[in-house]
């Protein structure tokens, strides 16, 4: 019998929390097969943020550290400085990177930090139920911006990929979906080259991934799906935002 | 051991952490401690360590987070103002129980205060600014020597107990010139045993480590097995110093360089034939309790002499525990004591008078409070009397 499929050695057995078709489970797949396929599960350590990414330190087989909300990159700085070696990643949510931690993720960058930073943006706070975050698109309805973001009152969502291009330091940048089987497959690609970056010593890589919250969203599966592909992607294109090999 | 060389203090505080085997550190400017990063900057990478200039205050503490969750000897340092915005940080080491050194170079506060030295942050140290149950090592320092050495000291009660210690200097101290030694041969951290909670790299198929915060329902056995080293704590690494206890009639506490200034005072007083005492705490978190009761049963009155607004004072009269008055000569937010102003307040314990006594009900005096707000309220009357 031939095995076709099979679960990463770099997650553990631990059940995951995370809502029916969220996108969370499938970006940690993705980057547990890249440790897997890179050989360099034995040296990976993880933030796991606050947010709905908080027990990730439980779902992935490498060391982990579960500290403030935002600060990861500050943390993932520490741990990178303390063990050059290790191959250190920071998993943050939109609310947690681009609000609360949006100081600590640009110097990051601007340090050019050899670290790899996963950025899942689902356009909402999931954790605490709904409320509105940085990246909610204009008019979607949030528990804390219940008529839905009004420019006028909340200002426009935030382009991180598109503005940590600006930073010389930040030397990946590339904003993915896992809204499709073909989006999920170039999601690896980009994943796992971050985590390439950061053996080759290139810098500051990110990868924004895109994601549906059908929970908080108020949608079906099928719903959020579209979600992502109509509402999300004309605000937040996909594609390769920065690219450079050469430190 | 080494020999006798003049020293600032925030220098010799940089240096004794590097011989102390700090091999992290990150910080944010601030006056009076601005020394500190500075010497990182130049000395930290030679020492095969990592400096980092922060973004913020908030960020170098949780870069230290990080570096201390690899099991490096790690460090910040700030003033005032700065340890406040580090008070996230703290909380999140205490509940993932990682050892740290904080250094506090302190300022006139609250605030921005001022950039004079000053102790204004005894209760944030002692009773911890962040939020929830947890208590931090405090260390304070009275000369440049001290300043130099208890970062030794400090990291090895931090790694011990794994909690965060804090050195509670201030920015005088920082700032003087002194002549200190260093007690101790410089330390390779390499040579150190390895700490088998902590995050790594060569993993050998040993079983995953994890650093977190979110303890969940299992934050009820975790904060009462953390109290347990707490209590332990309490009962054997209280620290402090003691001149001319045994036989005085006012006893003075102090730490920190308002114990220098008491020195003086008690020098003066034995020349006018009084009989003063000096307790200095060491610790502040362990307080010494047990020896300032014992102390207090044998002498006629307890003066608490502090650079802030009637803050020891609330430990010193918690361990006296009503065994003999408690009195308090304060000079907050960046005064400066000596001995006569000292000496004044020694005699008003003896012979019942007010002059250098602090007070806070009767400093208020007939000061009468303008309410004009609460009158529109409907609240008039209330406002003066209290209910």
């Amino acid at each position: 019998m031939t095995i076709l499929a099979k679960k990463p050695q770099s997650l553990t057995d631990v059940p995951m929390h995370y809502c029916p078709g969220c996108g969370h489970g499938i970006v940690h797949r993705l980057m547990a097969e890249s440790f897997d396929e890179l050989q360099i599960a034995d040296r990976v350590i993880g933030v796991a943020p606050v947010g709905c990414g908080v027990f990730a330190d439980d779902y992935f087989a490498c060391d982990m550290v579960q500290g403030a909300h935002g600060r990861g990159p500050a943390i993932a700085t520490g741990i990178k400085r303390s063990k050059p070696k290790a191959i250190v990643f920071s998993y943050q949510g939109d609310g947690d990177l681009a609000s609360i931690g949006m100081a600590e993720i640009v110097h990051a960058a601007v340090r050019s930090e050899n670290i790899t930073v996963i950025f899942i943006n689902n356009a909402i706070y999931g954790m605490t139920g709904g409320q509105m975050a940085p990246t909610t698109l204009v008019g979607q309805v949030a528990t804390t911006a219940p008529k839905g973001r009004d420019p006028k009152l909340q200002g426009w969502p935030i382009n991180m990929c598109e503005m940590l291009s600006q930073i010389t330091g930040a030397k990946y940048l590339e904003r993915v979906a896992v809204d499709t089987p073909q989006h999920v497959m170039a999601a690896k690609k980009a994943i796992k080259k971050a985590f390439e970056n950061q053996v080759k010593g290139v810098g500051f890589s990110m990868v924004e991934v895109l994601s549906q919250c059908p929970t908080n969203w108020h949608a079906s599966v099928d719903q959020a799906l579209e979600f992502v592909r109509t509402q999300m992607m004309p605000q937040y294109p996909l594609g390769v935002f920065k690219d450079e090999e050469a430190r | 051991m080494t020999e006798k060389t003049l020293r600032k203090g925030n220098e010799a505080l940089a240096e004794g952490a590097i011989r102390a085997g700090a091999r992290f550190f990150a910080g944010y400017p601030i006056t009076p401690q601005n020394e500190v990063p500075e010497y990182m900057s130049a000395y930290m990478a030679d020492a095969g360590g990592a400096f980092v200039q922060a973004e913020s205050e908030v960020a170098a503490i949780n870069m230290v987070y990080g570096a201390a969750a690899t099991g490096t000897r790690s460090m910040t340092s700030s003033s005032s103002p700065g340890i406040s915005l580090k008070q996230e940080g703290i909380t999140y080491l205490a509940s993932a129980d990682l050892p740290c050194l904080i250094v506090n170079v302190m300022r006139g506060g609250p605030g921005l205060g001022s950039i004079n030295g000053a102790q204004g942050d005894y209760f944030q140290a002692t009773r911890g600014g962040g939020n929830g149950d947890y208590r931090v090592i405090v260390l304070a320092p009275n000369s440049v020597e001290e300043l130099g050495n208890f970062p030794k000291l400090g990291f090895e009660l931090a790694e011990k107990y794994r909690m965060p210690c804090m050195i509670l200097a201030d920015g005088i101290l920082g700032q003087m010139m002194e002549s200190m030694s260093f007690n101790f041969d410089p330390i390779d951290p390499n040579t150190l045993g390895k700490l088998d909670w902590a995050v790594d790299i060569e993993k050998n198929g040993r079983p995953k480590r994890k650093v977190f915060s979110y303890k969940g329902d299992s934050l009820i056995a975790d904060v009462l097995e953390r109290a347990k080293r707490y209590g332990l704590m309490e009962k054997t690494e209280a620290r402090w110093e003691e001149r001319n206890t045994e036989d005085c009639d006012v006893l003075l506490v102090a730490y920190g360089l308002s114990s220098r200034a008491c020195l003086e005072a008690v020098n003066k007083a034995k020349e006018e034939g009084l009989k003063v005492g000096l307790f200095r705490p060491i610790t502040l978190w362990p307080f010494p309790s047990k020896r300032l009761n014992e102390l207090a049963q044998k002498t006629k009155a307890v003066l608490t002499v502090e650079q802030s607004l009637g803050q020891l004072v609330q430990d010193v009269k918690l361990a006296v525990d009503g065994a003999a008055p408690v009195y308090l000569n304060a000079y907050p937010a960046g005064g400066q004591p000596d001995g006569n102003s000292i000496l004044t307040a020694v005699k008003s314990c003896l012979n019942g008078g007010k002059e250098g006594l602090f007070d806070l009900q009767e400093h208020a005096g007939d000061f009468a409070y303008s309410c004009e707000r609460d009158a529109s309220l409907g609240m008039q009357g209330d406002c003066k009397g209290g209910k």
